[in-house]
């Protein structure tokens, strides 16, 4: 009997998942703690592939954020598959035109691209749609709806799903819950200690924690981790900010612009009131804060310098790393809201409570048309995100790689692989999944000439960050910017794309 | 004889000149009368429409220009005091002057956009350590995120780059003067001062005309030190023109109107460089 129970045992061990985890994990430590999961792209399956002779060519991200996760899984396609991958870096805000400018000379110097998300309109018509083989994969079927979505227009998917963004609030847990913090914050406040609900109240608390050693490390901390640098994808920044005023669920048809008239809605009091909030942050945020990326803004709160951050999860997943001196000690939460909301209609204030989530996408990449390795290139992104290397790259912050399959809001991830505690994963999957549940969401422009309107928003409100311009005098400056795009690009072409998104945003898709 | 084959020799510096100067200036002006966009990519043809934009409706275009004006007038003088300065200590006889000479050159075989980065290291307000040591002393400048001071930061690294070339025509040019007016010079019992003003300067002159406008047609084309150290920020204060028409350009894929500044720039920069060259000879040289 015994030796019977061995021998099932050891063929188990042999022929499960787990057996060929140990065997991948050992040559490729970086998915050391799931081993290889079986799936149509898994270590395994690659190994299988024989693309020897023939090179790769990718133009992604500079490293860490998503520059680093898209060399290190090329490097492991090459030893499984014998392929050649060049990877070329680029700064984020190159990344459209390194692709536009050969797309539009008809020339493929790069088989893979990425980009945003948002890229997609531009970029669809040279772009080979992601094959069926892939769209019909356990892995893809697993990607949520609004990421599927994303990655898609007009039901043909052109962006291979690696990255599912959205903007929330981080904060320090071990601050804000902390009673005797919460004694000392009502006695010089007068006001409660707790997790930000509106943009006034993050303001207040980031204030009164801005400037000095609240943690006892021996080093001054700050209010607020923000990316306010510009052209570094600032913009998103602000839009979070705005949302809680200007995103009006009674108000449908549009957030950025009334669809019906295609006039801008970036200068009406919501988007000017949310600007002066900003403007207001640079004084609690570290020195030299203004000048922040997304890159200083992940280190910032990641290395414990600042009480909140809110953008992407890199900055969150860069705290709970094992090496951070926070682990364990943050908190995630929806992003704040506003006690007033502008109805562009009745154009007038409500004074009710309004939150609503910033859904950013986030990276997207592609495999251009003109490709002559089309099938490497698809194998190259699905194994990218294969299972085990996509549960490895969630939990290293700097990867840039952020959930959006639906067993990604599994709690027990984070708490088994990655020695999270247990109520703060609890409570980071809930924040996400509320995200996706929610009615009132606000999705990136997806128009033609989008970097024209997202540059245009990035000049004004740095201008008026630097006190060059008054929140108004700035987005003044923006509508009349967008106005003139609007005018160049074609007003039809502008609302049919925007179309789209608002139905998205008055959930009609 | 018959030396009509001797043209055949022309030819491939003349391809060479067609290909790397004559044909992209004429496909500029080309695409500077198209719409060329990320949505409408292709020559068509639009008329003077870019232009008319850039003249009436731009004031950031001139804005950045007059900002690049002042900060490559800014940067060129001082590169020419400095380089003056250490070329005319390392043109006299002290103790190693071999290894000074290669000493002041260093920045200059250094990696400009590498440099950069080092420098916004340095400069960073939080983590770098020139406030590390100035908050020594009670002061901590906001060298990125004061539209002033960003000015200023941008001034340093650029002197800091570029006098090494300033200081290496100077001393070519020192090295070349005559022994003649110096011995002169000497004889008549001039000061060391005396000698500079009346002897050493005048004859520098043609050269430093020479160096002076080498440098200004460098510096008017200032790019990297901004998109690494700054973006152009806070807000506009440190956009200068190539960065705005790289903006327009390569972030935002206006390639016709890209174009259109782009030449106008170009015009603008002939102008007027040969303007300050007239004018530089007349005050240097006194014709």
């Amino acid at each position: 009997m015994k030796t019977c129970l061995t021998a099932i045992i050891s063929s188990l061990m042999i022929f499960s998942p787990m057996a060929y985890a140990d065997k991948w994990s050992d040559q490729f430590p970086h998915i050391k703690a799931t081993g290889d999961i079986p799936g149509d792209c898994s270590y395994e399956k690659m190994s299988k592939k024989n693309y020897k002779g023939k090179t790769l060519k990718i133009n992604t991200h500079a490293i860490p954020v998503m520059g680093e996760p898209t060399a290190l899984h090329a490097e492991q396609f090459e030893k499984l598959t014998g392929a050649k991958v060049e990877v070329t870096h680029t700064p984020a805000g190159d990344l459209y035109s390194k692709a536009m400018v050969p797309f539009q000379a008809g020339q493929a110097p790069y088989d893979v691209v990425f980009g945003f998300s948002n890229f997609i309109n531009d970029w669809k018509r040279y772009l080979a749609p992601v094959p069926k083989k892939y769209m019909n994969s356990p892995e893809m079927k697993d990607v949520t709806k609004s990421h599927m979505g994303v990655s898609s227009w007009d039901g043909t998917m052109y962006q291979y799903p690696v990255d599912g963004d959205r903007h929330y609030l981080k904060y320090r847990k071990d601050v804000i819950d902390n009673p005797e913090m919460q004694k000392k914050y009502k006695a010089d406040t007068g006001k409660e200690l707790k997790v930000p609900t509106t943009w006034k109240e993050y303001g207040e608390m980031a204030k009164y924690f801005n400037g000095w050693d609240w943690d006892g490390d021996g080093e001054k901390e700050y209010g607020s981790a923000e990316v306010m640098k510009k052209d570094d994808l600032m913009f998103a920044a602000f839009f979070s900010r705005s949302v809680a005023y200007a995103k009006n669920p009674r108000t449908p048809g549009g957030f950025f612009f009334d669809l019906e008239t295609m006039k801008p809605n970036i200068n009406n009091p919501g988007f000017v009131e949310a600007l002066t909030d900003w403007v207001e942050a640079t004084k609690y945020v570290p020195p030299g804060g203004t000048n922040f990326g997304l890159g200083d803004e992940i280190g910032s709160f990641g290395g414990g310098q600042t009480l909140f951050s809110f953008s992407w999860d890199d900055a969150f997943i860069a705290a709970m790393q094992d090496d951070s001196p926070i682990k364990n000690k943050v908190g995630a939460a929806p992003l704040p809201g506003a006690n007033k909301v502008w109805n562009r209609v009745s154009n007038s204030w409500e004074n009710q409570y309004n939150q609503a989530p910033y859904i950013v996408w986030g990276w997207a990449v592609g495999v251009a048309k003109k490709s002559k390795v089309k099938d490497m290139a698809f194998d190259y992104l699905c194994f990218f995100s294969n299972g085990a290397n996509h549960q490895a790259d969630l939990a290293i912050g700097r990867f840039g790689v952020n959930p959006f399959k639906n067993s990604d809001f599994d709690p027990n991830i984070y708490i088994n692989s990655m020695g999270w505690d247990p109520e703060i994963a609890n409570s980071y999957t809930k924040t996400l999944l509320d995200m996706e549940k929610s009615n009132n969401r606000v999705f990136p422009l997806r128009v033609p000439g989008v970097f024209e309107f997202t540059s245009a928003v990035a000049t004004g409100t740095s201008k008026a960050l630097a006190g060059q311009l008054s929140p108004q005098e700035a987005l003044d400056e923006v509508a009349k910017e967008w106005e003139a795009i609007v005018s160049r690009v074609g007003k039809k072409a502008v609302q049919d794309a925007y179309a789209v998104g608002v139905k998205m945003e008055d959930n009609k898709l | 004889m018959n030396f009509k084959h001797k043209y055949f020799f022309l030819f491939p510096g003349l391809f060479v000149l067609i290909g790397i100067l004559i044909f992209p200036i004429i496909f500029v002006v080309r695409l500077s009368l198209s719409g060329w966009n990320s949505y409408n990519p292709g020559l068509d043809y639009i008329g003077l429409e870019n232009y008319i934009r850039l003249f009436t409706d731009d004031p950031r275009f001139w804005e950045s220009f007059f900002r690049l004006s002042f900060l490559s007038v800014t940067t060129v003088i001082l590169q020419y005091v400095i380089g003056f300065a250490l070329a005319h200590m390392v043109w006299k006889d002290i103790k190693f002057k071999r290894f000074f000479r290669v000493l002041f050159l260093v920045p200059m075989m250094t990696t400009p956009v590498i440099m950069t980065v080092i420098w916004r290291t340095f400069f960073h307000e939080s983590l770098g350590p020139v406030n590390d040591i100035l908050s020594v002393f009670g002061v901590a400048p906001k060298w990125l995120t004061d539209p002033v001071i960003a000015k200023f930061t941008v001034i340093i690294v650029e002197v800091w780059q570029w006098t090494p070339f300033m200081f290496l025509l100077l001393l070519a040019g020192l090295l070349s003067l005559p022994k003649e007016p110096f011995l002169a010079a000497a004889i008549d019992g001039a000061s060391p001062v005396r000698k500079f003003i009346y002897v050493t300067f005048p004859l520098m002159a043609p050269i430093s005309i020479g160096a002076i406008i080498i440098r200004l047609i460098e510096a008017s084309k200032i790019m990297d030190t901004v998109y690494v150290l700054t973006s152009g920020g806070p807000g506009t204060s440190t956009e200068t023109s190539s960065f705005y028409i790289f903006i327009k350009g390569l972030r935002e894929f206006q390639m016709g109107y890209a174009a259109s500044m782009s030449f106008t720039y170009l015009i603008i920069m002939i102008i007027s460089l040969t303007i300050i060259a007239k004018v530089l000879t007349k005050v240097l040289l006194k014709e």
